[in-house]
């Protein structure tokens, strides 16, 4: 309660958190404001925003509508983020906890593993990702999240390491209790504040991949999404920027959203640090 | 009594709202002459060390002078702009702090650091700022100053690194030395050291030294005068001899009857049947190196052979890195030992598998030194005792009857099992620590400095009831500390500890009455206000 | 000399890393729909089985797939990259053609966004909580949530086509044969706004941690006896907290150094930069896997010798690290 409260009192972390509203109130609106396909033909191509009010903002180069694409992407965009961000936290939790509470050979495995996946640049393997399975909108979700879970497997275990000595640890040990236990019921719930709010970082990350690779036309064609968008106003930079800037500062907002509000999430779990 | 350097005239110290008191320092009134030493004592929380910040003007941005003077050579610190304040510091009044291995940069040389302080104040050359350096490092008594002023801050030990510090505050020969807390973390015997380099230093120097403690034994060892500090006021303040044989005020009498005397009571008889034999327990570690190469390899406990008597305490007593927690963490098997055999009820403990240490556990239960560390910050006080009983097949809602129980056991209010860690107090939480290890009802309490992180009034308060408790349930007790007056006050054996290795053992009252061993006596000898200690204890008697 | 050693044996540390990206990257190129021949066969517009069979033979992929990635090791070591079907070249030799301006980019990126989040960084740090702070943090948050490619879009269109001050893509000018300075002035104008656009969120990065780094080394003790000896507060900044708030900026780059390579794929796309990204991204486009695996392998190079002169750099800013073994 006392967090929640202190989340409230911060200006940033209220409007993060009213931006990201926004955001899904228009992915969930999409389908009673838009009722036709997103990607179908809806009238003459190039459009300038707000020069016609059946387009508000305007028709891309093949005169589809650039509102309903924006508020059908913002669908795309946070699903891909969302449950992105769900496989790369959950792989990440994994293979930290294990790796931090058991350390030895087990450490040196997963950390090993993890060292690879770092050392490889992850867009590089996202793009490999995608040259092998295809750019479907499962594959390329998934490809995001097996690309992500790197850094919050590190937090994890830097976490774990950390508690994993602290006395009321080795108080459950010396009250008999098992492994598995102690993982979960005692040092997961100290763990998770920090990786939770990471995962507003991911979240961001996640967003900003799919975006680019939609931009580079290696993500699904056949769903209305913002880096596609962008991908196609590219063609008509030159007068028509329009197409290109509307859907970028969406994306622009979305993420910003995200951040805002896992700072402001920081702030209200770990108070001790923004009270300096 | 000469002029004084500094005086506080009615200093207040305003605290930001929603701190637990309105004032860190209220109406506090004192002065210190050149050539004397005053102690400033308090317990945690009494606005001490808030104090010393004041004088320096180097209070936390939201915590402001209110009211008051702080007249130095007969200007008001109060009324000082910064550019004043900056040539007061290092030069008219310097500091030195609890912790000398965080007070130092670390990127730093040590001869640069003390080096800064003449660049900062006086328009020395290089070359003799290099050779007053290395003076003073000369003057502090490290060994070999020319290697320590090229030295980094972590290739020093504790004791060189407050030397540096010491020497790095005295370079300009301040008036007044103010010194917080600067022997607390440190080793007894280290700690003597340090104490009688500030007592010489500041006898040769004449400098004017305020000492802020916590411990009354440093009051008896070092102090001319003694400001007795609680909540932010000066509660009693006169001569050494004055407050520390004759106190006035309760808060004080109180504190000095805290202090454990260093005679061990009269033994106790002993059960000649032992309930725990540790026989020939070895451990070693080897940290770095990579494939073997550069490996450094620490015994960190050296074929270690003990007998605990049934119902009686056995106190291992040794300075840090001395081996003595990793003992202790062997005995309950949180660590495997390399070697040995540690025979419980007539078990090997040290052979039995991880599965069985888990079924057997509760027969030997551990409580730990940090009240704050060793409590799952988000688990209510009543479920943390519960834990255990419920582990081992009680079921949950007897479990957490039984732990209220456990609650009035140990001196808490049983509708505080409601309550979350960080609402109770240190020694509060060291009960329910207690508790969560008497839960189970074990036959063996392994105690890892259990009362070292409590103030003076607290620890008497813990130790009074471990006492109790060992009475009243049949405990024998293994209490492992790095404070000699603790260790005489409740164990009727005592193991000192060096280097991995027990030098002497025997009954509490032979070994602090006779010791043998030279280690044990330098030990004893290192406690600081030893007169004191004894005198006092005959005062009590 | 120790510093080295220490380096170097983390570089040795890095080989079996290494190779498990190789093993795994060529495992799940294996998955792939389609081989070089398939590329190969419809780059040339098609041809008959046949044929097809004697090219597969000729490259090796008749074999059974641990051979072949014993074979394609083994290659490795002599550092034979293979033959990239679709350029017709060594795969060795187009990757080479394509690092400098790779490098070129990241460097200057890199240097970029170190400078200005340091100095940012430290601009908000001392005036914690005021506007300078408030404007800086604002700038950086935004920064952080910017694409980069839709900036570097609308940086074309700001810098390119409206003011006509910067060119919108390419390495140098083609057009002109140039030599000596004015060509390393062609190369600089062509590399500002690729520059930019990728130095971004890293500048943002940089810029947050720095604040982060600053605010936490302030509250040190050392710090309080450096203010207790009478310095001011600038000194105290510069002798005492910019060294030791340094320190997790220096990590960082080694942490976001495969970052950055990956952002480079993006950015050269967006700028048409004839650099290792575009590459990248081409073998995916033609699926010209043997370039692709070569530059899964030659990145992760990059990213470890990164990681190697970050370590040394390390070392020499914190003697601490010679004592740790």
């Amino acid at each position: 309660m006392d967090a929640l409260k202190r989340y409230f009192r911060s200006p940033a972390a209220v409007i993060g958190l009213i931006l990201l509203l926004v955001v899904i109130a228009m992915a969930v609106s999409a389908g009673f404001l838009y009722t036709r396909d997103p990607l179908s033909l809806a009238g003459r191509p190039l459009i300038w925003p707000f020069s016609n009010p059946r387009f508000l903002l305007g028709t891309d180069n093949s005169g589809r509508d650039i509102a309903a694409q924006i508020f059908y992407g913002a669908r795309i965009s946070l699903l891909i983020g969302g449950v992105a961000t769900a496989i790369a936290i959950l792989i990440g939790i994994l293979v930290g906890a294990f790796a931090g509470y058991y350390g030895g050979w087990v450490d040196n495995v997963l950390m090993r593993i993890t060292e690879a996946f770092q050392t490889l640049p992850n867009f590089v393997l996202l793009l490999v990702l995608v040259a092998v399975f295809g750019s479907t909108l499962t594959t390329v979700t998934i490809a995001v999240g097996v690309v992500s879970w790197p850094a919050p497997a590190r937090l994890t275990r830097a976490e774990f390491l950390s508690l994993r000595n602290r006395e009321f640890v080795q108080a459950g040990r010396t009250l008999g209790m098992r492994d598995i236990k102690i993982i979960l019921g005692e040092i997961l719930p100290n763990a998770l504040p920090p990786v939770i709010v990471y995962a507003s970082v991911v979240m961001a990350v996640a967003i900003l991949l799919e975006s680019a690779l939609a931009f580079l036309r290696l993500s699904d064609p056949n769903v209305a999404s913002w880096g596609n968008l962008i991908g196609l106003g590219r063609d008509v930079l030159r007068v028509q920027w329009y197409v290109s800037a509307i859907p970028g500062i969406a994306i622009l907002v979305t993420v910003l959203a995200v951040s805002l509000v896992g700072q402001g999430l920081n702030d209200a779990l770990n108070p001790r640090l923004k009270s300096r | 009594m000469s002029e004084a350097i500094l005086s506080l005239e009615r200093l207040s110290v305003r605290l930001p709202e929603g701190a637990d008191r309105p004032h860190a320092l209220s109406d506090v009134s004192l002065s210190i002459a050149s050539n004397e030493i005053l102690c400033v004592v308090g317990e945690s929380g009494s606005g001490k060390s808030m104090m010393a910040n004041a004088i320096m003007r180097l209070l936390p941005n939201e915590v402001k002078i209110e009211n008051g003077r702080m007249l130095f050579e007969g200007r008001d610190l109060c009324a000082a702009d910064t550019a004043e304040m900056r040539e007061v510091r290092g030069a008219g009044i310097a500091m030195i702090f609890q912790e000398p291995m965080t007070a130092l940069n670390p990127l730093r040389t040590i001869g640069d650091q003390i080096g800064e302080m003449f660049s900062i104040h006086t328009g020395l050359s290089n070359a003799e700022i290099n050779a007053r350096v290395l003076a003073l490092l000369a003057d502090v008594r490290i060994p070999d100053p020319k290697l320590a002023a090229k030295a980094y801050p972590h290739e020093l030990s504790g004791g060189q690194r407050q030397r540096a510090m010491i020497a790095m505050a005295l370079a300009l020969d301040p008036k007044l030395l103010i010194a917080d807390e600067p022997t607390t973390a440190l080793d007894v015997t280290t700690q003597a050291q340090i104490l009688k380099l500030i007592r010489d230093l500041q006898q040769r120097k004449k400098t004017a030294v305020l000492f802020i403690t916590h411990d009354f034994g440093v009051v008896a060892e070092i102090a001319d005068r003694v400001v007795v500090m609680q909540h932010g006021r000066i509660v009693e303040q006169g001569t050494a001899n004055e407050v520390l044989h004759h106190p006035v005020h309760p808060y004080t009498r109180q504190l000095i009857a805290a202090v454990p005397p260093l005679k061990a009571p009269p033994p106790r008889p002993l059960s000649s049947e032992n309930i725990l034999t540790i026989a020939s327990v070895s451990k070693t570690y080897r940290t770095g190196g990579f494939l073997g190469r550069g490996a450094r390899v620490t015994a960190a406990v050296k074929d270690t052979s003990l007998d605990l008597p049934k119902g009686a305490t056995l106190g291992i007593v040794g300075e840090s890195g001395s081996g003595k927690s990793t003992l202790a963490r062997c005995i309950v098997r949180l660590i495997d030992p390399d070697t040995g055999s540690i025979v419980l009820n007539g078990k090997d403990w040290a052979k039995l598998s991880r599965e069985e240490v888990r079924r057997e556990t509760r027969h030997i239960q551990m409580v730990f030194q940090d009240p704050f560390a060793s409590l799952n910050p988000r688990r209510k006080a009543a479920e943390l005792v519960a834990q255990g009983p419920i582990v081992h097949g009680t079921p949950r809602v007897t479990a957490i009857a039984e732990a209220r129980k456990l609650f009035e056991l140990v001196g808490l209010d049983p509708s505080a099992g409601d309550r979350y860690p960080h609402e109770f107090s240190g020694g509060q939480r060291q009960r329910i620590g207690l508790a969560r290890a008497l839960a189970l009802k074990p036959e063996v309490l392994v105690a890892d400095e259990p009362v070292s992180a409590l103030d003076v009034s607290v620890q008497a308060q813990v130790l009074k009831l471990l006492a109790d408790l060992r009475q009243r349930l049949g405990l024998s007790i293994i209490f492992i500390t790095h404070d000699l007056r603790v260790a005489a006050q409740i164990c009727d054996l005592v193991a000192v500890m060096k280097d991995g290795a027990v030098v002497e053992h025997g009954l509490a009252t032979e070994v602090f009455g006779k010791p043998k061993h030279p280690y044990t006596q330098a030990l004893l000898d290192s406690i600081p206000g030893g007169e004191f200690a004894r005198e006092h204890d005959t005062a009590a008697e | 000399m120790r510093i080295l050693s220490l380096a170097g044996r983390r570089l040795a540390a890095s080989i079996p890393t290494l190779f498990l990206i190789l093993i795994g990257v060529f495992l799940l190129l294996q998955m792939a729909p389609g081989d070089t021949v398939d590329a190969l066969m419809a780059q040339m517009g098609g041809g008959d089985a046949a044929s097809a069979r004697e090219l597969r033979q000729f490259y090796g992929l008749d074999l059974s797939i641990p051979m072949q990635l014993a074979n394609y090791l083994w290659r490795l070591v002599r550092l034979d990259l293979g033959f990239s079907s679709i350029y017709g070249k060594p795969v060795a030799s187009v990757i080479l053609e394509r690092l400098p301006p790779t490098i070129l980019l990241m460097t200057a990126s890199l240097s970029f966004a170190f400078f200005f989040g340091l100095v940012f960084g430290v601009i908000a740090a001392r005036g914690v909580n005021r506007w300078p702070d408030t404007l800086i943090s604002t700038l950086g948050l935004i920064f952080y949530a910017t694409p980069s490619f839709w900036f570097g879009l609308m940086a074309i269109v700001v810098f390119s086509v409206y003011l006509q001050w910067l060119p919108s893509g390419g390495f140098e000018d083609i057009g002109t044969v140039q030599s000596g300075v004015w060509r390393v002035l062609d190369i600089a104008s062509h590399l500002v706004l690729p520059t930019l656009t990728l130095g971004l969120i890293f500048l943002a990065i940089y810029l947050r941690i720095m604040r982060a780094s600053m605010l936490e080394v302030l509250n040190l003790d050392f710090v309080r006896t450096a203010r207790a000896k009478g310095l001011d507060e600038t000194h105290v900044v510069t002798r005492h907290v910019l060294r030791n708030a340094l320190l997790p900026m220096v990590t960082l780059i080694g942490l976001q150094a495969g970052t950055m390579l990956g952002g480079s794929v993006v950015v050269e796309s967006v700028f048409s930069l004839p650099g290792l990204g575009r590459l990248a991204y081409e073998s995916v486009v033609q699926r010209d896997l043997n370039t692709l695996l070569g530059i899964v392998f030659v990145s992760a190079l990059l990213v470890i010798v990164v990681n190697f002169v970050v370590d040394l750099l390390y070392a020499r800013l914190d003697p601490r690290i010679q004592a740790d073994g």
